[in-house]
């Protein structure tokens, strides 16, 4: 195994050789296995300061402004400071509020988000656990963060952290399901649930084979983290700060790292599914796996602090229409879609994972997208005609809405957008 | 003991602690926080019996979308932080239903022929195995085909039930 290659591995295999010099093979293998969640979770948690510090940069630079630069080069220490500074705060527990939930949702929001990255592959062979269910797992585990947000704003006793609760129970939960339905697109694929085999069968990554899936996970990725345009559930401008509003010190910290962690986690996922993993051209001959997974995975965070920085927050209403009525009907069409252009394709003689094919498959892909926002257009417009308003009035309103084209005219066409979509699906 | 006998004793008085707790907390919210440990304790179980998608499974549905459904309610329902009695006037016959169940489960348990020795090794494609058993006519695809049918229709009562009156 080539240093350069995989380092990881050759680390680890020259500390089993040491290891295995004074100790039992269990003895190594329980020592290993440790080392292995351990170094995973200082993992999540450098990625964590490192996407704060993007983060904060990256809005700053998109508002003009300059961000973090005092502590240290660029100011990339500024986590580490404001680590510090989180310990030093007083820890407040509010009146009557409920102790022992109160303690225990900051832990589990952040074991939620970093026990993601135990089935995520970083390289051939740099996975933490390569478990049948890969996928199935880390949808499993990642719905505990909802669990923990509803425990905090239950336990705080506070009327603005129990409107935040409410709020991400509805969104949450509902999507949850645009995403599930979305990465049972690669999965069929791909014929596994583990995520190093289906980074295995991308030798065309399957954004260009199913970029209606990779859009909806990525969507519903970042609704699922809460971040921004989707971050109703620590709204400050409405709810002041949501299920976190009562917590201090480290444990508001945690509340951070858990949503940092858990975007970076997203970020992973989606590489793995679409954008082929750890796969990526040789560099001077020498393959850098590890690298080419997390050039990617840090790339599509940035996307999502572009967003942040440009995008502002939806409506209730407009989120769980842009939900019900534009991602799951688009994702169920989409269920029927692509194994029925992967049977065709086949049948006319494309092996699966070849150029030609993902061709075929990206054709019937485009047209179903199409479809969809020619229909959402038009439920949209018939709503506007219908309602009847001033010719100015809709200018004005049209003028508005440029940036929310599809999900304004959802939150008006409400039945009409959702029938013919639906129908179309069968 | 082995450490899988040590592993399960642990998880067992997990998952029945949690049931207690649901059934002796004074606080509603505290019931549904120890349904959960007890599914979790379940889910933990599936892992022990190397039925992965089981244990998935288990977490995703029951903790992720029913636990937090009942927690949902559970907030709805008035005087959130309070605490509820224990009883209610229908304690009699949750007597009876639960002693009955006791009843089958013991009678199960003494009467069945538990298998002996080393459990056969678990197939690497079990979830295939699983996801064709599911659609094939011969094995379950009946039962299953009749499940999607009772959702179906509990889906279109609950949306029967929850539509506007005009």
């Amino acid at each position: 195994m080539n240093v350069i290659n995989d380092p990881f591995t050759w680390l680890a295999g020259q500390l089993v050789n040491w290891l295995s010099t004074f100790m039992p093979a269990n003895g190594v293998s329980i020592t290993m296995a440790v080392l292995r969640a351990a170094s995973l979770g200082i993992f999540a948690l450098v990625m964590f300061m490192v996407m704060t510090w993007i983060e904060r940069k990256g809005v700053a630079r998109i508002q003009n402004r300059i961000g973090p630069n005092l502590a240290g080069p660029w100011g990339i220490f500024q986590p580490l400071a404001d680590g510090v500074k989180a310990l030093t705060k007083e820890d407040i527990t509010p009146d009557h509020a409920d102790r022992i939930v109160y303690n225990i949702a900051p832990i589990l929001s952040a074991v939620a988000a970093m026990i993601v990255f135990a089935a995520i592959p970083f390289g051939p062979g740099l996975i933490g656990a390569d478990i049948n269910i890969g996928i199935l797992y880390i949808l499993a585990v990642s719905g505990l963060g909802v669990l923990a947000i509803l425990m905090a704003g239950w336990s705080s006793n506070n009327k603005y952290a129990l409107l935040g609760a409410f709020r991400v129970v509805a969104q949450l939960v509902s999507y949850e399901v645009p995403l599930v339905l979305s990465i049972v697109a690669p999965v069929m694929l791909a014929g596994s649930l583990s995520l190093v085999t289906i980074v295995e069968k991308q030798p065309v990554w399957f954004i260009l084979v199913l970029p209606a899936s990779a859009v909806i996970v990525m969507l519903s990725g970042m609704a699922e983290v809460g971040r921004s345009p989707f971050d109703l559930l620590d709204a400050e401008s409405e709810i002041i700060a949501g299920h976190h509003i009562e917590y201090s010190g480290m444990k508001f910290a945690l509340f951070f790292l858990a949503e940092y962690v858990h975007a970076f986690g997203v970020s992973c996922i989606v590489t793995a599914l679409f954008l082929g993993g750890w796969r990526g051209p040789d560099i001077a001959g020498v393959t850098v796996p590890w690298l080419w997974f997390f050039i990617k995975a840090v790339l599509l965070f940035n996307i999502m602090v572009w967003a942040r920085g440009t995008l502002p927050r939806l409506r209730i209403d407009q989120l769980m229409a842009f939900n019900w009525k534009f991602l799951v009907p688009l994702s169920l069409a989409s269920l029927i879609v692509v194994p029925l252009a992967d049977r065709l394709a086949q049948g006319m003689g494309l092996t699966q994972g070849s150029w030609p094919w993902a061709l075929v498959m990206l054709a019937f892909n485009v047209a179903m997208i199409l479809w969809a926002f020619a229909l959402v257009s038009a439920a949209g417009r018939r709503a506007r005609m219908a309602a009847q308003v001033p010719a100015e009035v809709t200018a004005a309103e049209s003028h508005d809405e440029s940036g929310y084209g599809e999900e304004h005219g959802l939150a008006h066409g409400a039945d009409a957008g959702h029938a013919p979509a639906a129908a179309g699906a069968h | 003991m082995t450490t899988l006998q040590v592993m399960f004793i642990l998880i067992s008085l997990i998952t029945l602690g949690g049931g207690l707790y649901t059934v002796i907390a004074k606080n509603l919210m505290h019931s549904a926080l120890g349904l959960i440990l007890s599914l979790a304790g379940v889910a933990c179980l599936y892992g022990l019996l190397e039925a992965s998608f089981l244990a998935g499974a288990q977490v995703l549905i029951y903790i992720g979308a029913i636990a937090i459904l009942i927690i949902f309610a559970v907030m709805l329902t008035r005087g959130v932080m309070g605490s509820f009695p224990r009883v209610n006037d229908q304690w009699s016959y949750a007597i009876i239903v639960s002693l009955a169940l006791l009843a089958v489960l013991l009678v199960t348990l003494f009467r069945f022929n538990w298998p002996q020795g080393a459990p056969a090794a678990v197939p690497a494609d079990s979830i295939a195995r699983l996801g064709r058993a599911l659609v094939d006519p011969g094995q379950y695809a009946l039962p299953f085909e009749m499940a999607s049918v009772l959702l179906v229709a509990a889906l279109i009562g609950s949306i029967y039930v929850a539509r506007d009156k005009k």
